[in-house]
């Protein structure tokens, strides 16, 4: 279960959380008529069956879980429904948005279900139920192109970046079975760490950090909050979500660009997806 | 005072490079002031420094510095809260500490003066973070200073007690972890079904009193 994550806790050592691919997540509910910020599923790698006792609009974005529906669409699925989600066709997650929303309680003042600590719930079993809400605020909608995932990640320079060669850039690296939501460890080249030591300090989503190993390592959505070891870059806001959509074994390259392009970017793909209102 | 940007959505404001009170007053300040704020997503301090995180949708960068400025210069005068003092009980040792004989060891001390020492210390909780309410300590006598475990261990018990380099904590939940564990308390850090704040926040001066087994 996820929503955009609970924020405003980081100082008690609580990051975000929230949906890996936070744009689906946000298309989805836009989709079905939500807020943007409401409760939905989750699918990371696989799926699994969703029964619906009563009518109900969804939508499906991310990626292709072989449910055989349309996915980027409202799509209607009547009472007795059961909606199967099996192994991804493509990338890392598939989301489920339901028209009113996915009506579980708010711990912190978010849905998000926090993994590696239990904070917000855990995640769903087989046999669970799930209610669903009344909260849409507009009419369904779509379909909406999806964006594709090509070409390197965008980062610009993180706090230590003139430590740093340009390693990071020179060849792909491979995303680790180890990833998870805490953070993606990449194989590859690797990278000279700075001499002497650093104190820790807070650390942002999407930051690349770079242990002794010299395997850098991604930091995603259940982030640490501060960290010591240094970071030549930090992945732009546009391309979180191809991270979450980054499988074990997909390769990675990254691309340094400013911090003004990167706010060009954002701009683009928050216009792409305001189409649909 | 140094601020850069960390990301294309947030801002690292640096108070000095090694850890001194006059740093953490500043991260106090800072944390406080710029709270709550419209478009401020996260707060993130630590040793010497706080990261900002806002929505880069409602804010940018030279904004941002502005507000920081402004919120620091504003808060100067303001006195600090008072501090609170939470005592700790611990038992050390045996099943609840099992490096406390590494720590004697490292340190040349024997198991008793090292809890002794431990206990007899008043520690300020100079960050909250890393992970969920996890408080960084300082104070720890430099006599009891031991490095991490070389390789963390992957199941560290709630409410254990530890030193991990020049610094003490204590575990709020059973995660992974690399620093000594010396004891361990029942008092509980945080119960991740209620909504913080958890029992340990920044600025707050701890004690730690050595109870017997069976105390817990």
């Amino acid at each position: 279960m996820q929503d955009l994550g609970r924020f405003g806790w980081a100082h008690f050592g609580i990051s975000a959380s929230g949906a890996a691919d936070a744009l689906a997540l946000r298309a989805g509910n836009l989709l079905v008529g939500n807020a943007e910020n409401a409760a939905a599923l989750e699918m990371t790698l696989i799926g699994g069956a969703f029964e619906f006792e009563a009518a109900a609009v969804i939508a499906l974005t991310g990626s292709d879980f072989g449910a055989g529906l349309p996915h980027w669409t409202a799509v209607e699925i009547p009472a007795g429904h059961v909606v199967r989600c099996g192994p991804t066709r493509s990338g890392a997650r598939c989301y489920m948005a339901v028209r009113g929303g996915i009506a579980v309680p708010k711990v912190m003042g978010s849905a998000s279900v926090h993994v590696m600590t239990g904070v917000g719930g855990r995640p769903l079993r087989a046999g669970d139920t799930l209610p669903i809400g009344d909260a849409a605020v507009r009419r369904a909608r779509g379909p909406l192109e999806p964006l594709t995932s090509a070409g390197p990640v965008r980062v610009t320079p993180g706090p230590q970046s003139d430590a740093f060669a340009s390693e990071l850039y020179a060849a792909p690296y491979t995303v680790s079975e180890e990833s998870n939501r805490m953070g993606l460890r990449l194989r590859g080249l690797a990278i000279p760490s700075p001499a002497g030591s650093m104190l820790s300090e807070g650390v942002p989503l999407g930051a690349i950090q770079v242990p002794p190993d010299g395997q850098p390592i991604v930091l995603f959505v259940e982030h640490q909050t501060t960290g010591g070891y240094p970071k030549p870059a930090n992945v732009i806001s546009a391309d979180f979500w191809r991270l979450g959509q980054l499988r074990p074994r997909d390769q990675v390259t990254f691309e340094c660009i400013t911090i003004d392009q990167a706010l060009d970017l954002l701009r683009a793909q928050e216009r792409w997806l305001y189409s649909l209102l | 005072m140094t601020i850069r940007p960390a990301s294309d959505r947030s801002l690292l404001v640096s108070f000095a490079t090694g850890i001194t009170p006059e740093a953490h007053r500043e991260v106090v300040r800072l944390t406080r002031a710029m709270h709550g704020l419209r478009g401020i997503l996260n707060l993130h301090p630590a040793f010497c420094s706080v990261l900002v995180d806002f929505d880069p949708r409602l804010r940018h960068h030279a904004e941002v510095e502005a507000l920081i400025h402004e919120r620091l210069e504003s808060a100067a005068h303001e006195p600090p809260a008072a501090a609170r003092t939470v005592e700790i009980p611990v038992v050390y040792g045996g099943e609840n500490g099992p490096d406390l004989e590494d720590v004697a060891r490292h340190t040349g001390l024997a198991p008793e003066q090292v809890i002794q020492m431990h206990a007899a210390a008043e520690y300020t909780v100079a960050f909250v973070g890393f992970s969920t309410c996890f408080p960084y300590l300082d104070g720890l006598p430099s006599a009891l200073a031991t490095p991490r475990l070389s390789a963390p261990r992957k199941r560290v018990p709630v409410g254990s007690v530890a030193i991990g380099g020049i610094h003490a904590g204590v575990y709020p939940l059973e995660s992974p972890g690399g620093w000594r564990l010396i004891g361990r308390t029942s008092l509980r850090l945080f119960d991740p079904a209620a909504t913080p704040p958890p029992l340990l926040r920044m600025d707050d001066r701890v004690r730690f009193i050595p109870v017997p087994e069976g105390r817990l």
